[in-house]
């Protein structure tokens, strides 16, 4: 035991593991909220669609060889995040399908990018890095870390200050727009919080991973809460809890962290799912 | 006191028109019922009153100060609400959001709306309870309650006991037949025609254009009227 604590003690006293690890709380926290969202809203496909999109634009990056990613990253996630909350809405054309094809179109010409103009001689590294985000947490520069903590503020203070806007957007949208509520600006406000996690969340574990860190906990909070608050308080702590502990596991046993810490969260799914399963119904 | 008035309107989407010549008036106090068959634009028309869907033509006017935005609403059921984490309390409080405008938190005031709104709906009990885990019926009266914390001048419904027993049915109609006495304008989509003979005031018939507008007794020795009601007491047995 003590051998273990002087061993996280020894990691932690570099500073990019202390930025990974404020880092990926932070992200964990976010989406996890956002999840809650997402999942009543029948959107979670949505996650998955543009964390392929964000793929795609970072292997444009990289091909153009632009020293901050991001400047490309984020406009054109969020840029597609409004479109595809357009299109869902549209009749013609069928809102899954849309992002299906975009989603899948994104990744395909994203690797290809990659192995045309590979930038390092290890492509498949490369690529498994951005999907699995194994190690791109760990190169984290301060500025990284500030820009993921600003915009994580601005995302927590949405929130706050949105709760019950998106409480009512997402239990009933005719309702609240019946009731001269503006629910198309606050479906907007939820396209780009999206957006802007999921581009922060690759960081942390990749674009393939992405949809698990804002699905888990959701769901898991669901089996055993019955209030929208609950569920939403539950799902993030549920999915703090697990960043952490990935984190600190994947530092211990060496494993990627992104697919610890979705480890620790279908574990977390898996414990939450038997006990609904046993005690039948819960409480509020 | 006339609270909407519908001149001449069509309604429809990109594919076409589906109902069209809708002329009525809706008065204060008014409990309108709307009979169609499926597909008739029942809910189309819903929409175009609450201002959610443009009419392709003609007018809809609100007057005497009345807006769009006074109407309480009760959707037909979605997929998605019959099982949200949700309690009855927080769904009966989001009935006042446009109340509180700029504002993130509800007030004290909003609060006791709420509160009021379900004693008055007989929901008090279900308060902490979860929105999935109650009966049809209850979940009906708490949607209710959230549709009059937004507004005390007029509710629509849309064939709001579909999927309810024969008593809940019964107990909900009485319900909304109160809130009718207390003031409040009723319009109720519904296709069960026994009961909307026997609460409605006024019966407004639609298909591909509008059938018959007028008061329930005209309706009930109007040729349309009279047959509706025959093939209906048939096909019930
Ligand atoms: N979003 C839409 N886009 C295109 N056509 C639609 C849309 N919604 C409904 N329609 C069409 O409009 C017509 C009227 O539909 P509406 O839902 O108003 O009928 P209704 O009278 O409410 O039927 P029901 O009794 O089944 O509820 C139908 O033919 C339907 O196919
Ligand atoms: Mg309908």
């Amino acid at each position: 035991m003590a051998e273990i604590f002087t061993k996280l003690q020894y990691y932690f006293s570099f500073p990019f593991v202390r930025y990974a690890l404020i880092v990926g709380l932070l992200i964990a926290l976010c989406s996890s909220l956002l999840g809650v969202t997402l999942v009543l809203k029948r959107f979670s496909f949505i996650g998955d669609g543009l964390s392929h999109v964000a793929f795609g634009a970072m292997a444009v990056a990289s091909v153009v060889r632009l020293t901050n990613n991001m400047l490309l990253v984020l406009p054109v996630t969020v840029l597609s995040a409004v479109l595809l909350l357009r299109t869902g809405q549209n009749t013609k054309i069928k809102g899954d399908a849309a992002v299906a094809m975009i989603s899948v179109g994104a990744l395909a010409i994203g690797y290809m990018l990659m192995n045309l103009f590979p930038n390092s001689a290890n492509i498949s590294a490369d690529v498994c890095s951005t999907l699995f985000g194994s190690t791109l947490i760990l190169t984290l520069t301060p500025f990284d870390v500030w820009l993921c903590i600003g915009m994580s503020a601005v995302v927590l203070v949405m929130f706050v200050l949105f709760y019950n806007k998106i409480f009512s957007v997402t239990f009933d949208e005719s309702f609240t727009k019946a009731t001269g509520v503006n629910a198309d600006a606050y479906n907007l406000v939820i396209a780009i919080i999206t957006a802007l996690i999921i581009v922060l969340a690759m960081n942390l574990v990749g674009s393939l991973l992405i949809s698990a860190l804002i699905i888990f906990p959701a769901l898991s909070a669901m089996r055993l809460f019955r209030s929208f608050r609950g569920v939403m308080i539950c799902s993030a702590v549920i999915s703090v809890v697990c960043a952490a502990a990935g984190i600190i596991i994947s530092i211990l046993a060496s494993t990627p962290v992104g697919s610890t810490i979705v480890s620790a969260d279908i574990v977390v799914f898996l414990v939450f799912w038997l006990i609904s399963a046993f005690t039948g119904r819960a409480k509020a | 006191m006339e609270q909407i008035i519908c001149k001449d309107a069509a309604l429809g989407y990109e594919d076409g028109i589906v109902t069209e010549e809708l002329n009525f008036t809706v008065s204060s106090g008014d409990y309108l019922c709307i009979l169609g068959e499926n597909g008739s634009g029942k809910s189309t028309l819903i929409k175009a009153l609450l201002g959610l869907k443009p009419q392709v033509r003609g007018e809809i006017t609100y007057t005497n100060g009345f807006s769009s935005k006074e109407i309480g609403y009760l959707p037909q059921q979605t997929p998605v609400q019959r099982d949200f984490p949700a309690s009855v309390r927080e769904i009966v409080l989001s009935g006042c959001l446009s109340k509180t405008g700029f504002r993130p938190f509800y007030n004290a005031k909003e609060k006791e709306l709420a509160h009021k709104n379900m004693h008055r709906l007989g929901i008090c009990d279900l308060e902490k309870r979860c929105y999935r885990d109650l009966s049809g019926g209850q979940q009906q009266r708490v949607l209710l309650a959230r549709a009059l914390c937004a507004t005390e001048k007029m509710l629509l419904l849309d064939e709001p006991v579909t999927g309810l027993d024969p008593h809940a049915q019964n107990d909900l109609y009485e319900l909304i037949a109160k809130l009718n006495k207390s003031g409040i304008t009723i319009i109720m989509v519904s296709h069960d025609i026994s009961s909307a003979v026997k609460y409605a005031s006024h019966i407004l018939h639609i298909g591909r254009k509008q059938l018959f507008f007028g008061s329930k007794n005209d309706y009930m020795t109007s040729k349309i009227g009279r047959s509706f009601i025959e093939t209906e007491a048939q096909e019930n047995g």
